[in-house]
Order: structure tokens, then sequence, then C-alpha cells
């Protein structure tokens, strides 16, 4: 599902991000990112879902190679990949349900669908009674749903985490991974980076460490 | 980009499964509907600086239509003076006014002449002393220093080449001293009628220009103003075509309402003049009387606010919308 070939990312101020990563990841994987502030994780994000390009290198999302992908193909890319980002990127000025169903509209989801979709979607994240409120009147855990419901919503095959549970409570991160581990059993590939070790060594799913910009362990399946 | 209306629930043609062209273009269609609300709700919901931007355009438009009206108007009045060229035959001192009058009947006659007044010198000087308001000084004069005049009117089909050479065949006449022919001013009122146009013209093109700039700066704030709205959209997939919608719509609706503001600053400034233009129409037994805008012209300026709206709107999006994009 997500392949990357030698991979390097190097920042215009001449800082190697990513160094020759090789690395697989099947359909249908659950799979951890992990390792220091700074080893990398948020670029090869970044990379899968074409907010930059590596400096050398090949990735390769569900058989696409990205470097064919224009910027014209990017929304079309972006769509089949549900992303949950560390600090929400939410709408303030919208209810949650519109938040929510934000990617249905630009997909060009009819109404109705829109509407059962988003309240699924949001019972799934056990936020369906705030669906009129705004995002400020939420918690960050329930900003957090709110935004994994956003990324789940279009049904997409991969589904990319960055340190979702970034600053919630251990139980609310445990549901959290609990969550992630429900879409992935109904088929969707799943790629969290996060440095809640303890959290996720507990999970036992495959775990990918960085560290400065060297894939050090977990490349291999 | 999304609607904000809080009832998702919309009357809306029931369409589960979105595989096939008809439903990408069904979806394509809503978000149309929605931009439009959208982009409209927010115009409104600003009303101070949505009416001074209409105010701004409607002003800006106004002006040069207003003008090309009141062009349009006196040119109206100049094309119903046009056909009767005067020939003005200022007769010899000797002449008398019985010799006068017959030359006027003769020349009435003649096979290029419409028809003849003779104006007597006593008259010309009494006509003279009441217009003029010199009667003290006229009381003065020994003698009348004014000619006997015959005006002659051409006929109407004569060009302008056959009414000069009937003024030189005139002035022929031994009993002339000179023929003059009263079509100078009209040359000249034409010339500067043109020379109006021109500037009224190149003012409005200044003005559209000057319209275009200040949409393109209004919708830049807007874009701006949701600069993270449109990060996170373009994070979900949204296309360029689906960020730019809401706000070319934020043009049009700019544009529109000036169009409209427009129409009614001209409409209201031509029923102001009407009444002492038919006073002074009526001063000058004409018939004249002050032609509007028309419900189609009305409807073309709202449709030269709209693209206004939607040309201004589109520079300033694809100047700035392209430099978005998610870090
Ligand atoms: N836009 C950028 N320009 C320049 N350097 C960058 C940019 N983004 C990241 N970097 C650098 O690249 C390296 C990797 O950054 P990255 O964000 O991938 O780390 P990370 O593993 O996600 O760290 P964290 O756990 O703190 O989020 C860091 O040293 C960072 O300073
Ligand atoms: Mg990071």
């Amino acid at each position: 599902m997500i392949t990357f070939d030698r991979v390097s990312k190097r920042y215009d101020e001449g800082h190697d991000a990513l160094r020759e990563i090789n690395l697989h990841i099947g359909s249908e994987d659950f799979v951890f990112l992990t390792g220091h502030s700074g080893a990398g994780k948020s670029t090869m994000l970044r990379l899968i879902m074409l907010m930059d390009r590596p400096t050398r290198g090949q990735v390769i999302v569900n058989g696409q190679d990205l470097a064919a992908v224009r910027s014209r193909g990017i929304p079309k890319h972006r769509r089949n990949i549900g992303v949950v980002f560390q600090n929400h990127r939410l709408l303030f000025d919208r209810t949650v349900f519109d938040n929510v169903a934000l990617p249905l509209v630009i997909a060009g989801y009819e109404h109705r669908e829109i509407g059962r979709r988003v309240r699924a979607a949001l019972d799934k994240v056990g936020l369906l009674d705030r669906e009129w409120a705004m995002p400020k009147a939420l918690s960050g855990g329930e900003q957090q749903r709110v935004g994994i419901a956003r990324a789940v919503v279009g049904k997409p095959r991969i589904l990319l985490a960055d340190e979702p549970t970034g600053n919630l409570d251990p139980t609310l991160s445990a549901e959290i991974m609990n969550l992630f581990e429900q879409f992935n059993q109904v088929g969707v590939t799943v790629l969290i980076a996060s440095h809640d070790l303890a959290l996720i060594s507990r999970l036992r799913h495959r775990i990918i460490t960085l560290k400065q910009g060297y894939l050090i362990s977990g490349g291999a399946q | 980009m999304i609607g904000r209306r809080k009832t998702p629930q919309r009357k809306a043609s029931a369409r589960p499964s979105r595989t096939g062209l008809l439903n990408q273009l069904s979806g394509w269609l809503q978000h149309h509907r929605l931009s439009a609300a959208d982009s409209l709700v927010r115009v409104i919901e600003n009303p101070g600086s949505s009416l001074l931007t209409w105010l701004v355009i409607g002003i800006a438009l106004a002006l040069p239509v207003g003008l090309n009206v009141a062009l349009d108007n006196v040119s109206q009045v100049s094309d119903g003076w046009e056909s009767p060229a005067q020939i003005s035959l200022f007769l010899q001192d000797g002449a008398a006014t019985e010799e006068a009058q017959q030359l006027a009947s003769e020349l009435a006659e003649h096979k290029d002449v419409a028809g003849t007044r003779f104006i007597s010198r006593e008259e010309a000087l009494n006509e003279f002393r009441e217009l003029s308001g010199f009667a003290d000084v006229l009381a003065n004069l020994q003698e009348n220093p004014l000619p006997n005049l015959i005006l002659v009117t051409p006929l109407v089909t004569l060009d302008e080449p056959a009414v000069s050479a009937l003024r030189a065949e005139l002035e022929e006449n031994s009993v002339v001293a000179e023929a003059v022919l009263d079509m100078e001013w009209l040359q000249r009122l034409n010339t500067l009628m043109e020379l109006s146009r021109r500037i009224v013209l190149a003012v409005g093109g200044m003005l559209v220009v000057g319209v275009l700039l200040i949409l393109g700066n209004t919708i830049r704030l807007a874009i701006e103003n949701r600069r993270d709205e449109i990060v996170i959209v373009k994070l979900v997939g949204g296309s360029n075509g689906f960020v730019r919608r809401p706000f070319l719509y934020t043009g049009l609706w700019y544009g529109v309402g000036g169009g409209v503001l427009a129409a009614i600053l001209v409409s209201s400034a031509l029923w102001f003049l009407e009444d002492p233009i038919s006073d002074l129409a009526l001063l000058y037994e004409s018939a004249f009387y002050l032609s509007g805008l028309g419900v189609m012209g009305a409807l073309n300026l709202v449709i030269l606010g709209g693209l206004l709206g939607l040309a201004g709107a589109w520079l300033a999006v694809s100047r700035h919308l392209v430099h978005i994009e998610p870090q």
C-alpha cells in the first residue's frame, strides 16, 4: 500500500530530515512510526500526502508513483487518504457536523448521504450528541475525535495520524488507539506517528523507528 | 467552502450511490448552490463593509453611464436641429424693404429652398432690444445699424456641399451684401460631442480598471481572512476550483450589488433632472423629453457589474490562492 524506495528529504537549509529510507507497508497493515522529536516522522507523513516531495527516491502509494502526480492531481490523491493532525486543524467557525462533512462536500456527495455518513462517523467517535456544537466548546480530546471522524468519514483506504494522542490522558489515548484498530479491522491501512512508546509497545503492532532521519528498525516485515 | 446553514437536510434529489457522471454533476451543482448561498450570507452578514464596496462600484459605474445617457440626450436634441441649416442673407443698406420682401418670396420658389422668412431691420432692432436689454443704449443711436435680413431654409434633402453651393449662389445676388451659412456652430457642437464621448469612454475605462482593482483587493482580503480554512480544505483534498468557487461568488455578489446601485443612482439623477429640463424644453418650444436608462439599460448595468465582479475576483483568486499551500 505504501512503499518508500531509497527516499531522502533535505530541507532548504541543508538539513537532512530523511536519509535513504526503504520501507513497505502492506494493505490493511497497522503500523506505528516512532522516534525522537525531529527524527523525521512528520516528514514521512507529509511525503505520503504530497505536502512535500522527496529530494531523492521514490514514494509509491496505492500503486501510484507519487512523482507522477502533478499538482493538479494532488487533491484527488489526498481524497484517498484520511489524515488526523496533531493540532486538529478544525474549522473553528463551523459546527462539528460541518467539519466532519467537509471531505464529503468536497467529494460531491449528496446532502442526505452526507448527513447519514457524518452521523455514523460521529457515532463511532462518541460525539453524536455534539453534532451542532462549535469546536471551541469542545475539550482537546473531543476536538481530536472530531478530527478522527473527519479523517474516516470518506472511507479512505489509508489513515495517517500524527501524534493523535499528543496531549490526551492515558485512558483517552487508549480509547483512541482502539478506535484506529477498529478502522483497521474493516480494511483501512493505518500509519500512526507517535512517541508515546509506553502506549504503542503495549498494542503489539509493527513499529518503525526513525533516528535522525535514518530508519533503524521495523523497515522490513 | 462548505455551507454554514445548520440544516444539513435539504431538498435534494435522493441519490444514495455516487457512481457515474450524473452524480458528479449533481455534486458539483450542489457545491455551486452552497457556495453561492454561503457567499451571499457572508456579504449580507457584513452590511457595513459590503455597502461600502457596493457604493464604490455603483458610483464608479454610474459616472460614465450617467454621462453617456446625458450625451445621448444632447445628441438627440442636436439631431433635431441638424436638418434645417440656415442661410442668413444680410441685404445691402440701400435695398428697399419692398425690394427685399420681393426677393424673399422669389427665393421661396427656388428649387433648393424650403422656405424663407423676411426680417426687416426695424423688426430686427426691436427683437434685439428686447432680448439684449440694451434698450437704453439703442435708444441713443441716431439710426438703426442693422441691415434687412432674409432667413433662407434650404431643403432638408440637401447635403452639406449643396447647401454651401446654394449659399455661394445667393451671395451673387446684387441685393445681398453677405450670405452666412449657420452651420459652423453645429459642426462645432458635433465635434464637441465626439470629444466628450471619447472622454467619457476614457474615464469609463479608467473607472472599470479601478473597479477591478477594488474588487480584487476586497477579495484578496477575504482570502487572507480565510487562510486557515483554505489550508484545511486543501489538506482534505479540496481542488483549486473548489476553493476558488466561494470567492468568485463573493465577487459576483459585490459586482451585481454595485450594478444595481449604479442603476438606481443613474435613474435618480435623471429623475432629479427631469423637471428643470422639461421646463427648459418648454421655453425653447421643443418637444424634447429626457430619455432614461430603460429596463434594458438597467439590466445591462447589473450584468456589467456582475461580470466585473467575477473578473476582479478571478484576478485576486488566481494571484493569491495558489500561494496558500499547507505547510
Ligand atoms: N519545513 C521545514 N523546513 C526546514 N526544516 C524542517 C521543516 N520541517 C521539518 N524540518 C526539520 O526536519 C527534521 C524532521 O522534522 P519532523 O517534523 O519530520 O520531525 P518529527 O519526527 O515529526 O518530530 P516531532 O516528534 O517533534 O514532531 C527536524 O529536524 C526539523 O527541524
Ligand atoms: Mg512531527
